[in-house]
């Protein structure tokens, strides 16, 4: 059985009457320790399918399976659960709490995860220094800069060791040398960790770290072919 | 599940975060708990002064004085007209089982001198069953002797206050005072008393045997003449039960005819103390409940800024959740806000509610005494008060969705 398991999921919105169909209909299967990338225009569905593959949103109709779980017939705690559990996921729009330092923010998932204070401490300034903000660590999300703030985030969602790393294009706001830094750790992670990552790009640089690549056009796969060239 | 000491520092750091609003939020609590401090002791103090006034009248007392009363039960210049013979208190003491003592009262104020020193106070004769009835022991001497009694000598038991008039610190003990002119040997001073809850001083006073009052310095109108008797009974009960005894031997006694009117007026103290303490019990109730709702304002204005706060931070409550918390994890954060909040409140509203205390008790008539419970009960309170209502903010804020909440603007 595949680690993620979509059938026929599909997904909108009731807009004025209307029915806004985002999603329509995606079938899809992703191994353990994959590393994919999904690409498509503005506005395609990537972030709504990678909220649902997330457990943050529940799709309008169809299965997930993930990990031989339907994750319809889960409570809300228990989704939070496998969020907090299994999944690591960087935001498009970042989330951080306001007012939180950069390492209480990375703090995060493993004080819901009751890890000891101590034990909490190390992992996040480690997660940071992976990320190269280990000067910053005590800085507050607006006293960092875009990029920086995109890598508190992503040190937030590998430092739970979650198997599965969700990420909304993660180097939207990096310069080209930092985008390298980050899809290197990526990388990392993937090869020698084996956790199984699936990140939004619009950029074709970065999908080329990918050993997989899938198009999303108008809510429904293009293509889904293996990188030919992997970086 | 997150764990303690966590949660607390998120809830001071969102409380910290708006500091003036916290601040204004917790008044209603901090007036709430200071006035419920305040109104308890106050209601208690009232009560403390009517236990030291019974203390110091006696237990189970009645007392007997002339007079007439009228028929609407109002009591119409008593003492004007003298009925009572010191023997009316002895057969009450002998045929009423209820009764233990008696103890009959001459009493009337007179010029004290003492050398160059004199004062004028209030002069009572008696016997040695008044001082039992009081249970006030003598601060040193002694009291009068049968012989003293019997034959009206001429000795005199003194009061605290009289002494340091009289004396200052001299030991007045065997010492001559004229009382009316006529010269009385000192025996003993009673113990001091201090004053009483009307703010009388209870030992300016003297006291002679009966027989000497009687005939030699207070004059009477017929032989035997008292002003009041003072009566100990039993026990409580046996005060009610003894006042319509006491009425029937005493009508006989004077020979009252059915259509006469009695020429006494009989008082239950006990009975009017204990509805004096009944009637503070209540009025401590009733204040404390009045402040109580002050509290209970307080906490509705908890749970509109907990409700404000919430809708505020819908987007921290998308993130926290989207990060793993559960629904209890959420709820916990701001059930433990809403409690530091009200606590803190509860915590300087115990502070302002005793220096409100020492205020009333230092400037004003009223006596305000603090019991430890009259302090735990309203703090606690404050934390219910916290607890209940920021449940209701608190349950509001796990029942998010995340990914709504993270779309929250
Ligand atoms: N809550 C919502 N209500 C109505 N429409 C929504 C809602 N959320 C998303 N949409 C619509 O769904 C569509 C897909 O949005 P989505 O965020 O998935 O796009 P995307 O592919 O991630 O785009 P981008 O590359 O710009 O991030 C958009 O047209 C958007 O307007
Ligand atoms: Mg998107």
């Amino acid at each position: 059985m595949s680690l993620i398991e979509l059938h026929n999921i599909k997904k909108s919105y009731k807009l004025d009457g209307f029915d806004l169909r985002i999603l329509k209909g995606i079938n899809l299967s992703i191994e353990k320790g994959e590393f994919v990338a999904i690409m498509g225009p503005s506005g395609s569905g990537k972030s709504t399918l990678m909220n649902i593959l997330g457990c943050l949103d529940t799709p309008s109709s169809g299965n997930y399976i993930l990990d031989g779980q339907n994750i319809e017939k889960l409570s809300p705690d228990e989704l939070a659960h496998i969020r907090n559990q299994k999944i690591g996921f960087v935001f498009q729009g970042f989330n951080l709490l306001p007012r939180t330092t950069a390492i209480e923010n990375v703090e995060l998932p493993m004080v819901y995860a009751s890890v000891k204070e101590e034990i909490r401490k190390n992992k996040a300034k480690d997660a940071l220094e992976k990320v190269g903000l280990k000067s910053r660590m005590y800085h507050l999300p607006n006293q960092l800069s875009g990029g920086q703030q995109q890598r508190v985030a992503i040190a937030r969602a590998i430092v739970n060791e979650a198997p599965l790393i969700f990420a909304d294009e993660p180097t939207g706001n990096l310069d080209t040398k930092m985008s390298i830094e980050i899809m290197k750790l990526f990388t990392e992670l993937n090869k020698e960790m084996g956790r199984t990552i699936i990140l939004v790009t619009h950029e074709e640089d970065i999908a080329a770290y990918a050993d997989r690549i899938i198009k999303i056009v108008d809510g429904e796969i293009n293509s889904d072919i293996k990188n030919p060239q992997i970086k | 599940m997150i764990d303690a000491k966590t949660t607390f520092s998120i809830a001071l750091r969102a409380i910290k975060a708006n500091k003036s609003r916290s601040v204004l939020t917790s008044l209603g609590i901090i007036i709430g708990v200071a006035a419920v401090i305040i109104m308890l002791a106050i209601g208690n103090g009232a009560q403390l002064s009517i236990q030291e006034d019974m203390k110091t009248m006696g237990s189970n007392i009645l007392t007997v004085r002339s007079g007439t009363s009228t028929s609407g039960g109002q009591r119409m210049g008593h003492g004007t007209q003298p009925s009572m013979k010191a023997a009316d208190g002895d057969a009450i003491q002998e045929r009423i089982k209820e009764i233990y003592l008696a103890a009959p009262l001459l009493n009337d104020t007179a010029q004290l001198v003492h050398g160059n020193a004199n004062w004028s106070t209030s002069v009572t004769g008696t016997d040695n069953r008044y001082f039992q009835i009081k249970e006030w022991n003598l601060a040193y001497g002694r009291f009068f002797s049968v012989t003293d009694l019997k034959n009206a000598a001429k000795v005199v038991i003194l009061g605290s206050t009289v002494v340091g008039e009289l004396f200052g610190d001299m030991d007045p003990l065997g010492k001559t005072i004229r009382i009316k002119g006529i010269p009385f040997t000192v025996i003993g001073v009673l113990e001091t008393r201090g004053l009483s809850s009307n703010g009388s001083d209870q030992d300016d006073i003297v006291y002679i045997p009966l027989s000497t009052a009687q005939k030699k310095v207070i004059g009477i109108a017929f032989p035997d003449m008292v002003k009041s008797i003072t009566l100990q009974a039993v026990d409580a009960k046996s005060t009610y039960t003894a006042e319509a005894k006491i009425r029937t031997l005493l009508r006989q006694r004077h020979n009252l005819g059915n259509h006469k009117e009695d020429d006494f007026v009989i008082r239950n103290l006990t009975q009017m103390m204990e509805m004096r303490e009944n009637s503070s019990k209540v009025l401590t109730i009733l204040l404390g409940s009045i402040a109580s709702i002050s509290l209970l304002v307080g906490g509705i204005g908890i749970m509109n800024i907990m409700l404000v706060s919430v809708t505020e931070r819908t987007r921290e409550i998308g993130i926290r959740m989207a990060i793993g918390a559960k629904s209890w994890d959420i709820r916990l954060q701001f059930l433990t806000e809403a409690l530091v909040l009200s606590l803190i409140g509860g915590f300087i509203g115990v502070v302002c509610g005793l220096s409100g205390v020492w205020l009333v008790s230092h400037f004003s008539s009223f006596k305000a005494v603090v019991s430890l419970n009259y302090i735990i009960l309203p703090f606690s309170f404050s934390g219910m008060v916290g607890l209940f209502f920021g449940f209701y903010p608190a349950y509001k804020a796990s029942l998010l969705n995340p990914i709504t909440a993270l779309r929250y603007e």
